[in-house]
C-alpha cells in the first residue's frame, strides 16, 4: 500500500494528472516500469526508450507465467487472458503458496490474491498519492522530488539474490551514467541497463538465500520457492 | 485535465501483457535457452541501478552540456540503500531518504 501511495505522490509531482497516474495503475500495473515512466516523462524523454525498459523489467513475468501454465490448462482461454494482466511478483508468490498449501490450483484463490489482495490496494493507494500530491505545494521543499530514484534503487536492492545481480546492477549504473553523459540520458539508460546483465553473466554464480523483493509492495517475496513448490502440482 | 498519458499506460500494458500471458496462453513457448533466462533474471538490478544512477548523478546544464553534480539526493538514494539493505523495507527506504533530504534543504544544505 505504502509503495503505490508514494507511486501517487511521484506521478502527481512529475505532472501526471490523476487520470494518467491511474491509468498507469490499472493498465501497465507494474510497480518498477511506473516508477521508471515517471523519471522518463519527467525529464521530457520519448517514449520509445520507456517502451523497452518496461519490456525488460516486465520479461520476468514470463517465469511465473511458465510456472502457473500447466495447472491452469483446464481453465476457459479468456478468463486465462484475464488472469494473465494482473499477474505480478505478489500475485504469483500468493497464488502458488495458497495452491502448494491447498495441494491443487484454485481459481477462485488466485483471483482472490491477485485482484483483492494486490491489483485493488496498489490502485487505492495510486488514487491516495495522487488525491495528496496535489495538495503539496513545492514538493521538492520536502525531498519528494528524490522518491523517484530513491525507489529505484531500492527496488534494484531487493531483486539483488547473487553476485550476478550485484555485478549486474554495478555496471549497469556505472555504464549508465557514462553512456548517459555522452549520449543522453534516454539512450544511457537503455545501454546501462542492457550490457550490465552482459557482465553479471560472466560472473560465477553465487546466489544467497536472500528473496527478491515485488515491485508492487516492495517487500521481499519467496519467487523461487513458489516456483519450485507450484512445478510440483498435480 | 490532460490524457495523453493514457496512451503511454496502454503502450505499457501492450509490452507487459505478453510475458504475462504468452505461456499461459500458449504453454511451451516460453523455453527459452538458459542463458535467456539467465540475461533477463539480471535486467531488472541493471535498468533500476542505471536509472537510479543517472536520474541522481547526471545533470544537464544550461548550455545542454551533461555532467555528473553531486547533490543532496545522492545522500538520501544512499540512505535508502541503505536501509533498504537492512531492512528488506522499501517504503521505510523511501521514507528515510525522503526525510533526510528534507531536514538539509531545510537547512540550507543543497
Amino acid at each position: 500500500m505504502g509503495f503505490g501511495f508514494v507511486f501517487g505522490l511521484a506521478a502527481r509531482n512529475a505532472g501526471y494528472s490523476a487520470v494518467e497516474a491511474m491509468a498507469m495503475s490499472v493498465f501497465a500495473f507494474a510497480g518498477a516500469a511506473q516508477f521508471a515512466a515517471v523519471g522518463y516523462v519527467s525529464a521530457g524523454l520519448p517514449w520509445l526508450p520507456i517502451l523497452v525498459l518496461t519490456f525488460f523489467l516486465n520479461a520476468r513475468h514470463l517465469l511465473y507465467s511458465a510456472s502457473l501454465a500447466p495447472g491452469l490448462r483446464h481453465v476457459p482461454f479468456l478468463q486465462r487472458a484475464a488472469m494473465a494482466h494482473v499477474l505480478t511478483d505478489e500475485a504469483f508468490a500468493l497464488a502458488a503458496t495458497h495452491f502448494h498449501r491447498l495441494g491443487r490450483v484454485d481459481v477462485p484463490g488466485y483471483w482472490i490474491g491477485a485482484v483483492l489482495g494486490v491489483f485493488i490496494p496498489w490502485n487505492l493507494a495510486t488514487l491516495a498519492g495522487v488525491a495528496l500530491g496535489g495538495s503539496i505545494p513545492e514538493p521538492s521543499r520536502f525531498g519528494l522530488d528524490i522518491v523517484f530514484p530513491a525507489a529505484m534503487a531500492g527496488l534494484a536492492v531487493g531483486l539483488m539474490t547473487g553476485r550476478r545481480e550485484v555485478v549486474a546492477a554495478a555496471f549497469g549504473a556505472v555504464i549508465g551514467v557514462g553512456a548517459s553523459i555522452v549520449l543522453g540520458p534516454g539512450v544511457g539508460i537503455v545501454v546501462g541497463g542492457l550490457v550490465g546483465p552482459l557482465l553479471g553473466m560472466a560472473m560465477p554464480d553465487g546466489r544467497g538465500h536472500v528473496e527478491p523483493d515485488s515491485d508492487v509492495t516492495g517487500m521481499p517475496v519467496d519467487l523461487d520457492t513458489a516456483m519450485a513448490d507450484v512445478a510440483d502440482l498435480p | 485535465m490532460s490524457t495523453d498519458l493514457v496512451v503511454l499506460a496502454l503502450l505499457m500494458m501492450a509490452v507487459t501483457y505478453p510475458s504475462r500471458a504468452l505461456p499461459l496462453l500458449a504453454p511451451g513457448i516460453e523455453r527459452l535457452p538458459p542463458r535467456a533466462l539467465l540475461y533477463l533474471r539480471l535486467v531488472g538490478p541493471a535498468v533500476l541501478a542505471s536509472i537510479a544512477a543517472t536520474q541522481t548523478l547526471v545533470r544537464t546544464d544550461s548550455d545542454g552540456v551533461r555532467s555528473i553534480v553531486p547533490t543532496v539526493d545522492i545522500l538520501g538514494v544512499v540512505l535508502c540503500l541503505v536501509v533498504v539493505a537492512w531492512r528488506r523495507n522499501l517504503f521505510l527506504g523511501l521514507v528515510a531518504g525522503v526525510a533526510l533530504v528534507a531536514v538539509l534543504r531545510f537547512a540550507g544544505v543543497g
